[in-house]
């Protein structure tokens, strides 16, 4: 068994949940999509660069060839924008919670009907 | 000082005061107005230097590329029309200042009031020193921005919201309708160059586009200067503190339109469609608003309605295209802009003291504050065209050129009409004096509050009035050269010889003149049965029309949006991934070969394959453990963990480090979010739903996996990274390449990234910091705690060790940072684990411990951050290199050794001043909602408890 393989099919099942968890109702599943999605999209950029061991992108006399440095500088920012990403998704998830009392992504069933309109906010139920 | 920068200078100088008076709004009013009056005052004195060149013929211009491809240059000049302006703007702009310093009361927002005015201001004074029409129409939509905060100021007052909303859909509108015809202008003359488009007359009114920009250009300036049937923002603009409408009103934002008909006059004017249609529009406007002005009853309504009328005749003079209009025109500007800024303010001096503007309820004021009435009696008396004021000699000069034009060949048409409409200003202006100064007073309570203000309010308006009687003894000496030279500009030719006098002996505008003051001054006689008469007409209301065609509009748009563009994000991202999996399916496809490459696999070891059996089975529970929540986040926790051990044995130490830190700082948000959330919903989608979702994973999942298989076995082609590793110690002076490439090869990107992520961080706080009103606020405020907490909010234990470890984190910090060019670490994992440190003292102590000894803000650390990083990459600019070349050098420092400086560490610096600011920003305010919450849930329980002992 390789690295490669453990890699592909390791990126692939997290596009697998990301995917599945995406589409669900609930605000805070979509996060955890969201997440899982962005673990796999940070490894595929990652393995742009092709797996290397031993090779740190450090630059030394002792060494004589290095790993891919520039898809682990993009991945680097892209792990830190993820977070920037998720956590606006999280707070827009809980302040739509707290405007609406409904944690579904497309508000309710009558979802289409109040974007043409604005929406009555209703009182929290005890 | 060198011209340029002079003019330069000029323009900057509103905008650099704006931001000093916003920098400063937490100070007193005196700052706020004096920094304002300051800054109009050097202004005033740079134009009155330049003064003598402009009229002497010199025009002083600067010229800096901004957007070559376009044709669009910063490019600045100024002509006498331009100093004329530029006096009015800067000269009435401190007058206002003054008044406004005054007419605000200390409690209010002085600072937003004073740098909203000078951002108008600069933004008026860029319109009339434009030497490109692209530059002038960025200036111009600027006007309209800035005319909207001010106009709406008082935000808490609905009228002041909807005019304001009003004036930007008209004017803003007016603008986008501008660009248009300014664009096609600039294409037919072949240059957005001011000075070469004029000397283009001739090309563009041959072009058949002609019409076309003509119209165009006229829609923009009507609907600024309030033209007829455009006018009727105008009057709902009056929603305004009067100072606004002193300023806007008088001299600048409504004269904006009659400056570039007076700018494009060699261009646009001389055709028979121009006259036509300038001339009847602004006849149209100037009878139209003197009939409406006669029958209003807030002062400043009247004045609004005056203005409009006014502003009729001077677009009225501009069409009739012929030089001695234009002369009257030139000189009624100044004659308007002095009395009718002086109006406004005794408006506004009115409505401060007496406490109403209804001008039912006011008169006989003359007794209680005569210095008031003496200076609105004087202005009024120049609005209404009597000698020896001012308004005397433009409005007989209208009166003798309007007797030069027929319109659509009746020759008597636009002298009966101009009489008619003199007779009623006449009429207005004259009951606005008689009904506010004499008689007797209709509502005592007004009248006995009523006073004359201090020297500070009426110094302005009496300073206007002064001006205006001058310019009627003494016109030729104060306005002779100057009309003159700008008339000049305007025309592109010689003026005419002026002679501008009280007494041109009797001639048939003399009797005009007598019949309209004979004529208005019976009219306010009789105004109670006109006043009838009129209340009896049905009215349009353009605001509700208004209002209509905006509702409408909106309607429109939102059916357009959803039938475009579903309202479901279920939907929409099911539609995303499907088409992303064909996509792939599809490349797959074509590629037409084997899934496997040629390169040979490195051997995975047994600790490899546990770590990924781990992370496949964490996220299988992740799916399946989903509604769960809490039991899920340790599940994701362990994929982030086992993907940062993968960096570490995959040669990416710098990206292990970050993942881990990055992965603490979403589990600790994920498990604040949740605080708030719903634990353990119920299950919402049908089965065959899941299972077509779940199809469409496995899909998905495989097509991925397999084109980064298809990749990782293939070798790369020919990669650029090669570049990065030989220069990166020679070029970028430090050996952990992955950092000098954040920090120098590709700081670019870096900065964008790092101005996303404050983004990020400012659109949270915006999100967050209103939460306490409305239904979110009410159902935060009813939170139940729904899970049993530790009876110890704040665990001894914990909030020891993690005092005690914050200066040791801190330390590790910089220490991470410090090494970051040369070994892994660097500004954003330093930031990182900072912030960790921090966030661990608002878990342990509580937020409001740990937020009384924060010292800076996040909004500052994220702001300065970027201003660090932006200052860095323009530090190079000095030194002849491009945007963000880093430069480095080795110093010997006593007892440490040679220490390597790198201007990359500055921009380093930014990068964690952001990421620290935003990451803080993010779980500090959501622990911060968190923390209210429980307290109120506490608060209640307290309470409950005390009702049942």
């Amino acid at each position: 068994m390789t690295l490669e393989l453990l890699f592909a099919t390791a990126i692939g099942v997290l596009v697998a949940g990301g995917i599945y968890l995406s589409l669900r109702g609930r605000t805070f599943q979509v996060v955890l999509g969201l997440t899982l999605f962005s673990y796999a999209v940070n490894l595929f950029l990652f393995a742009s660069g092709r797996l290397t061991i031993d090779r740190a992108p450090i630059l030394s006399k002792a060494a004589s060839s290095y790993a891919d440095p520039l898809p682990q500088a993009l991945v680097l920012t892209a792990i830190v924008i993820t977070f920037g990403m998720t956590a606006f998704a999280v707070v827009l998830a809980l302040r739509s919670f707290l405007e609406s009392g409904s944690d579904q992504v497309d508000g309710d069933d009558a979802a289409c009907d109040r974007h043409a309109k604005p929406s009555v906010t209703s009182e929290p139920s005890e | 000082m060198a011209l340029p920068l002079t003019l330069y200078l000029l323009v900057f100088l509103p905008f650099i005061a704006a931001l000093l008076i916003a920098i400063g709004s937490g100070k007193g009013r005196a700052l706020h107005s004096g920094i304002a009056a300051a800054g109009s005052a050097l202004g005033l004195a740079i134009v009155f230097a330049m003064a003598g060149r402009v009229l002497g013929g010199e025009v002083p211009t600067v010229s800096a590329p901004w957007v070559p491809t376009l044709g669009l240059d910063f490019s600045l000049m100024i002509d006498p029309l331009g100093l004329m302006f530029a006096v009015m703007i800067l000269g009435i702009g401190l007058l206002v200042v003054i008044f406004g310093h005054f007419y605000l009361s200390p409690t209010e927002a002085t600072g937003r009031f004073f740098a909203s005015l000078m951002l108008f201001q600069g933004a008026m004074l860029g319109i009339v020193v434009a030497g490109n029409v692209l530059l002038l129409l960025v200036f111009w939509e600027l006007t309209s921005l800035s005319s909207f905060l001010l106009i709406g100021f008082w935000k808490h007052k609905a009228e002041a919201r909807q005019g304001a909303r009003m004036a930007l859909a008209v004017t803003g509108g007016g603008g986008l309708v501008l660009i248009a015809g300014m664009v096609l202008l600039g294409s037919v003359a072949g240059s957005f160059d001011l000075m070469t488009i004029l000397q283009r007359g001739d090309v563009v009114q041959a072009s058949p586009l002609y019409p076309v920009i003509l119209i165009l250009i006229l829609i923009g300036c009507f609907t600024k200067s309030a033209q007829f049937p455009f006018h009727f923002w105008l009057p709902h603009a009056m929603a305004a503190p009067t100072p606004v409408s002193a300023y806007l009103h008088s001299a600048t934002m409504v004269k904006a339109g009659i400056f570039l008909l007076a700018r494009l006059w060699p261009v646009l004017a001389g055709t028979g469609l121009y006259t036509m249609t300038v001339t009847s529009v602004g006849l149209i406007t100037m009878l139209f608003g003197a009939w409406v002005a006669l029958f209003r009853h807030d002062l400043k309504s009247i004045l609004a309605y005056s203005t409009i009328s006014q502003l009729g005749l001077l677009v009225m003079l501009l069409g009739f295209s012929a030089k001695m209009a234009v002369v009257g025109a030139v000189l009624h500007i100044i004659n308007h802009a002095a009395f009718k800024a002086a109006l406004f303010m005794s408006a506004g001096i009115v409505d401060h003291e007496a406490g109403t503007r209804d001008i039912r309820k006011l008169g006989g004021l003359a007794k209680v504050m005569p210095i008031t009435a003496l200076v609105a009696t004087i202005a009024g008396a120049s609005m209404a065209g009597l000698p020896p004021l001012g308004g005397f000699i433009s409005k007989e000069m209208m009166l003798d050129e309007t007797l030069h034009v027929s319109l659509f060949t009746i020759p008597w048409l636009v002298p009966v009409v101009a009489t008619v409409a003199a007779t009623l200003s006449v009429a207005y202006s004259f009951r606005l004096v008689a009904h506010l100064f004499f008689g007797k007073p209709r509502d005592l309570q007004a009248h006995d509050k009523a006073h004359d203000p201090g020297l500070g309010m009426w110094a302005s308006p009496a300073f206007l009035v002064a001006v205006a009687v001058l310019l009627g003894l003494i016109p030729m000496t104060l306005a002779g050269p100057l009309v003159s030279a700008v008339v000049e500009a305007v025309t592109g030719e010689a003026s005419p010889p002026l002679g501008f006098a009280l007494w041109h002996g009797i001639n048939p505008a003399l009797g005009m003149s007598v019949a309209a003051v004979a004529i208005g001054t019976a009219l306010v006689w009789r105004h109670a049965g006109l006043q009838r008469a009129y209340d009896g007409l049905r009215h349009v209301d353009a605001k509700t029309l208004f209002d209509r065609a905006m509702a409408l509009t909106d309607r429109r748009i939102r059916k357009l949006i959803v039938a475009v563009h579903t309202p479901s994000l279920q939907r929409m991202l099911l539609a995303t991934f499907a088409a992303i999996v064909v996509l792939i399916i599809d490349g797959a496809a074509m590629g037409g070969g084997r899934l496997t490459g040629p390169r040979a696999g490195l051997p995975a070891s047994t600790i490899a394959v546990v770590a990924w059996g781990l992370l496949i089975a964490a996220t299988l529970a992740v799916v399946l453990a989903q509604r769960q929540r809490f039991l899920v986040l340790i599940f994701v926790s362990v994929i982030g963990l086992v993907i940062a051990l993968a960096f570490v044995h995959l040669s990416a130490p710098d990206l292990a480090l970050t993942q881990i830190s990055v992965e603490v700082v979403t589990i600790l948000l994920l498990l604040l979010a949740l605080n708030l959330l719903p634990k353990t919903p119920v299950q919402l989608s049908s089965n065959t739903r899941r299972i077509r979702d779940g199809v469409l994973a496995i899909l998905g999942g495989l097509g991925v996996g397999g084109a980064a298989w298809a990749m990782l076995t293939r070798n790369p082609n020919n990669p650029i990274s090669s570049y990065h590793i030989a220069n990166s110690y020679t070029g970028g002076g430090g050996t952990n390449i992955v950092n000098v490439t954040l920090v120098d090869f590709r700081a670019f990107d870096t900065l964008g990234e790092i101005i996303v992520l404050g983004i990020a961080g400012l659109a949270i706080y915006a999100m967050l910091d209103t939460t306490e009103r409305g239904a979110a606020g009410a159902r935060l405020r009813a939170w139940q705690e729904d899970m049993p907490h530790s009876p110890e909010r704040h665990p001894l234990m914990f909030v020891m060790a993690t005092r005690i470890l914050l200066p040791l984190v801190l330390a590790v910090g910089i220490f991470i940072f410090l090494r970051g060019h040369n070994q892994p670490g660097g500004g954003f994992i330093a930031a990182l684990v900072i912030a960790i440190a921090f966030l661990l003292q608002y878990l342990a102590s509580g937020f409001d411990w740990t937020d009384a000894r924060r010292k800076v803000g996040e909004h500052m650390l994220i702001a300065s951050g970027v201003l660090v990083a932006v200052a860095t990459g323009l530090g190079s600019l000095l030194f002849g290199a491009n945007f963000l070349t880093s430069s480095f050098g080795y110093f010997d420092v006593p007892f440490i050794g040679e220490v390597e400086l790198a201007t990359a560490m500055l921009f380093d610096v930014g990068v964690l001043l952001v990421v620290f600011g935003a990451v803080m920003q993010a779980l500090a305010q959501l622990s911060q909602i968190a923390q209210r919450a429980a307290r109120s849930h506490v608060a209640r329980t307290n309470i409950q408890q005390g009702d049942e002992s």
